[in-house]
């Protein structure tokens, strides 16, 4: 068992909510009921007791845990919960799982983001079902005049063996809600858990193969208008003036009308990246009379700032790569002197365009603001960061605002940046009614808030006997600098030089699934194939000899590195043993690794035979990402990254040609399909009890230098340029 | 605007719209079916799949006017109980990640299955293949595939 505290200085983590309200009896809302089995509905309790913010408990033994972070796919609906009901001690049959609204009063960082929600909601987690089980003990003990810590749980049963007495914690669920929060809770020791560690189906399963409404872009509300926007056509223009006449009298259209989203001066948060301070709204009574209405408008806008073209970011970011950064953003040793003394030097660039996010579902927004309060109802990665721009902009205090989350049709970042939750409020204040905000496809690709395009030059020196003697890399991005200065193989080489330059650009860009690290790793992992070529080495041996290194001897302060070596060492050998690295198959592999949102991923991928650009046979993929809260899940996170990394790399990209996105729907922006995605996939995971760490982003980066290496294998071509369906590198040799 | 009278999942529904409606809003905005997603409204990828007379179809470009006594089959009438054997594999291979784009996958891939009640891996990549699932669960969906195709 392990004792952790329940508050820290003055922050409670855990409170007791039953004991404010008496033992709240909570509907159920139409986000509610999602994993409800026909027996659990046909049984449900008459009162439910809440026993805090994370459960409560209903008279006849079910359990309702609310999931306190935003789904977008990452499966924390699942995951989450399964943490609380591992230490409450109950049947994962009897849990039904609630989304929980955005309450900052009782939940830590109700964000989706960085792969962190399991990592930094552990803790509080456990100790919210920990907590309560406390509190149902004591309140038996207290019914049956025994000492508390005699009485043992298991599956939501109390029992007290000495006396014979057993009871559900339904019937001790009324008693416990006066039980004081404790000081100090035990926790379950890693290792001795039944529910984590255990497979357990998406909550939402059902819900979903069935077409249950579940998204935001399902929410009818009654009087509920549509809402669709128009914004400028290229980066870099505004609104200049409109003649919307005809276009209000077409069938079912409401109002037209230019409004500001962002007055001047007003306070942003990070959150809103990417809105357009003006825009034009249409509404209506369907969606259909606002498509057809938006086709007929015609919006007059001028220039604002420059008409960038994706051959002027190229340029750009290929004369920052000739140019030194005024500081280094890390340097060990003398770089150029160990090139001068090399026995070998080794010199590529790299380069990866722009990419949407693409999610599936389109942003959209519920909003009905009327002067008293805001609901906002709908799909968004931060809406704590929300709610403060909606109190800015709407000038309402905070507690009038709620925003209650759906399920998300896909995050990848872009659901972090939320100026669609302020266009709704904004829209629904004026119209003075309900509406849902919906971008059409077009609106959702060409206004995004894209991956930062790239470029990276890498040199590398070898000594006589191959080792690597000196390691320079200087990247760019357009509004990002790309580079992890203490990231590997910093500490592993004696000579070493990180330098980073961004290139400011008015095409929005922000977080993108593995923000930079899904374009740089791919960079770095298939240099480091380059260099282990000229060093003769095989490229995995090659690799754990950096890692002994960084173990036995590293460069400078390893508390500097950004990375435990031992741990990516340990990926690296259970890749190499599951994939039989070594022997013969036939097939050109490739291997990599990376760490990235604190876990470690490395991976072996055989291609077919045959063709330009050859289909992905298998991958075998290893996985540290410490303890495995729901397997199955994990892997399908897992799977799904090292889809998405190869699809990206492979087909996808975002163009501008005078500040107009090229792309703007799907018959011209490539992605991933059913015949193009990998044919097998293996994951293994490094079994090492440390606490639990995210898998939303980590096993995507690796795998675009996984392919890289193995396309070589396989075609004789070093493979530069992202889309790589586009490059047509020459010949190696 | 003009009235229609549609079968959609066994039952007759009348609907007053516009003849240039697409079916997908048709569903959505008018019938309260959401189940039937939009994705990218020119047929691209998948997520508004429904059955016409037993095929797949995309209602995202299926005007209201055209359909006729034609039989329409949407993600909430596959089955009465969600039981369906394409969605009983789908739960057990635990496919879905947002879920967002499945039950486009599930309508093309039970009409496969109507037709073609044992296919190759060829044969369900190339049926798939206009779903597109931004998620990559792709691996997952070929083996609930065959996984149905096997009950």
């Amino acid at each position: 068992m392990t004792l952790v505290k329940t508050k820290i200085g003055r922050r409670a983590f855990i409170r007791n909510t039953g004991l404010a309200s008496g033992g709240l009896v909570i509907g159920f809302n139409w986000l509610a009921s999602c994993k409800m089995t026909p027996e659990q509905v046909n049984n449900l309790p008459k009162e439910w007791f809440e026993l805090n913010g994370f459960l409560k408990v209903g008279d006849n033994g079910l359990v309702t845990i609310m999931s306190p972070n935003p789904e977008i796919g990452q499966n924390v609906k699942t995951s989450m919960p399964m943490i609380v009901a591992e230490e409450l001690d109950v049947a994962w049959k009897d849990v039904i799982v609630e989304q929980a609204p955005l309450n900052t009063d009782i939940f830590t960082r109700q964000l989706a983001g960085g792969s962190q929600s399991i990592r930094q909601g552990w803790e509080s987690l456990r100790m919210a079902g920990a907590t309560a089980r406390h509190m149902l003990k004591e309140a038996a003990a207290q019914a049956w005049g025994v000492p508390a810590n005699e009485i043992t749980t298991k599956d939501g049963m109390l029992t007290h063996e000495a006396s014979g007495n057993s009871a559900g914690y339904g019937e001790m669920a009324s008693a416990a809600t006066n039980i004081e929060v404790p000081e100090e809770v035990e926790l379950k020791d890693n290792g001795s858990f039944s529910i984590i560690g255990t497979d357990k189906r998406n909550v939402d399963g059902k819900d979903i193969v069935t077409g249950k409404p579940l998204f935001g872009l399902d929410v009818y509300k009654e009087g509920m208008l549509t809402a669709m926007i128009v914004h400028p056509p290229a980066f870099g223009m505004k609104y200049k003036g409109m003649n919307a006449d005809t276009v209000k009298t077409m069938p079912g259209i409401k109002d037209v009308f230019h409004f500001v989203v962002y007055p001047e001066g007003m306070e942003k948060q990070w959150s809103d990246g990417g809105g357009i301070p003006e825009l034009v709204a249409i509404v209506g009574n369907s969606t259909w009379e606002c498509m057809q209405a938006k086709k007929a408008l015609q919006v007059e806008w001028e220039q604002d700032s420059m008409a960038e073209s994706t051959s002027y970011h190229e340029k750009a970011l290929a004369e920052l790569l000739e140019k030194p950064t005024e500081a280094p953003a890390r340097q060990d040793g003398d770089v150029e002197s160990a090139f001068k003394s090399a026995a070998k030097i080794v010199e590529s660039t790299y380069s990866a365009p722009y990419l949407a996010h693409n999610t599936m579902e389109p942003m959209n927004f519920f909003a009905h603001v009327t002067p008293e309060k805001a609901e906002l109802l709908g799909p968004i990665q931060t809406p704590e960061f929300a709610e403060k721009t909606l109190a800015a902009r709407l000038g309402m205090p905070l507690e009038k605002i709620d925003i209650m989350m759906t399920r998300m049709g896909g995050g990848f970042g872009r659901r972090l940046y939320g100026p669609f939750v302020i266009e709704a409020a904004v829209i629904s204040q004026k119209m003075n009614a309900p509406i849902k905000l919906v971008y059409t496809r077009e609106d959702d690709m060409t206004q995004g808030t894209y991956r930062p395009s790239y470029k990276v030059k890498y040199k590398a020196g070898l000594d006589e006997s191959g080792n690597l003697i000196a390691w320079h890399v200087r990247g760019a991005g357009t509004n990002d600098d790309l580079i992890f200065e203490n990231r590997f193989p910093a500490g592993a080489v004696d000579n070493y030089l990180a330098e980073k330059h961004s290139l400011t650009t008015n095409v929005t860009t922000g977080a993108w699934r593995a923000p930079r690290s899904n374009f740089i790793a791919g960079a770095e992992q298939a240099f480091m194939d380059e260099v282990a070529e000229a060093a003769g080495k095989d490229p995995l041996e090659f690799r754990l000899e950096l890692f002994d290194r960084a173990i036995n001897n590293p460069v400078g302060d390893p508390e500097n590195n950004d990375y435990d070596p031992e741990r990516y060492a340990g990926v690296l050998k259970l890749v190499k043993e599951k994939s039989n690295w070594g022997t013969d198959t036939g097939k050109a592999r490739g291997v990599a690794a990376y760490y990235c949102h604190n876990s470690y991923v490395a991976q072996v991928l055989e291609l077919e035979d045959g063709g330009d650009m050859p289909r992905v046979d298998k991958i075998t993929c290893a996985v540290d990402c410490g303890i495995v809260i729901n397997p199955i899940a994990a892997k399908n996170q897992i799977e799904g990254g090292m889809i998405d990394g190869i699809g990206h790399s492979t087909y996808s990209a975002l163009s501008f040609e005078n500040g107009r996105p090229e792309q703007s729907n799907f018959d011209t922006y490539r992605l991933i399909r059913h015949s193009e995605s990998p044919k097998n996939i293996e994951v293994h995971f490094v079994d090492n009890g440390i606490d639990p760490t995210g898998l939303g982003e980590p096993s995507l980066p690796p795998v675009i230098g996984a392919l890289s290496n193995a396309l070589y294998q396989a075609t004789g071509r070093r493979f530069y340029k992202q889309p790589f369906i586009n490059d047509k590198p020459p010949l190696v040799g | 605007m003009a009235s229609f009278t549609l079968n959609i999942n066994g039952k007759q529904q009348e609907v007053d719209v516009d003849p240039s409606t697409p079916m997908l809003w048709v569903l959505r905005d008018h019938l309260n079916l959401v189940g039937t997603k939009y994705g990218c409204g020119i047929a691209q990828c998948g997520a508004c799949t429904i059955h016409l007379d037993g095929t797949a179809t995309r209602a995202c470009m299926l005007t209201v006017s055209s359909v006729g006594n034609s039989e329409i089959t949407t993600i909430e009438g596959l089955s009465e109980e969600g039981d369906h054997p394409v969605q009983k594999a789908w739960l057990e291979v635990d496919v879905p990640q947002c879920g967002y784009c499945q039950a486009g996958q599930i309508m093309t891939a039970s009409a496969l299955l109507e037709k073609n009640p044992n296919p190759t891996d060829e044969e369900i990549e190339m049926a798939m293949n206009g779903n597109i699932c931004r998620c990559g669960t792709y691996t997952r969906i070929k083996k609930a595939v065959k996984l149905a195709a096997k009950s």
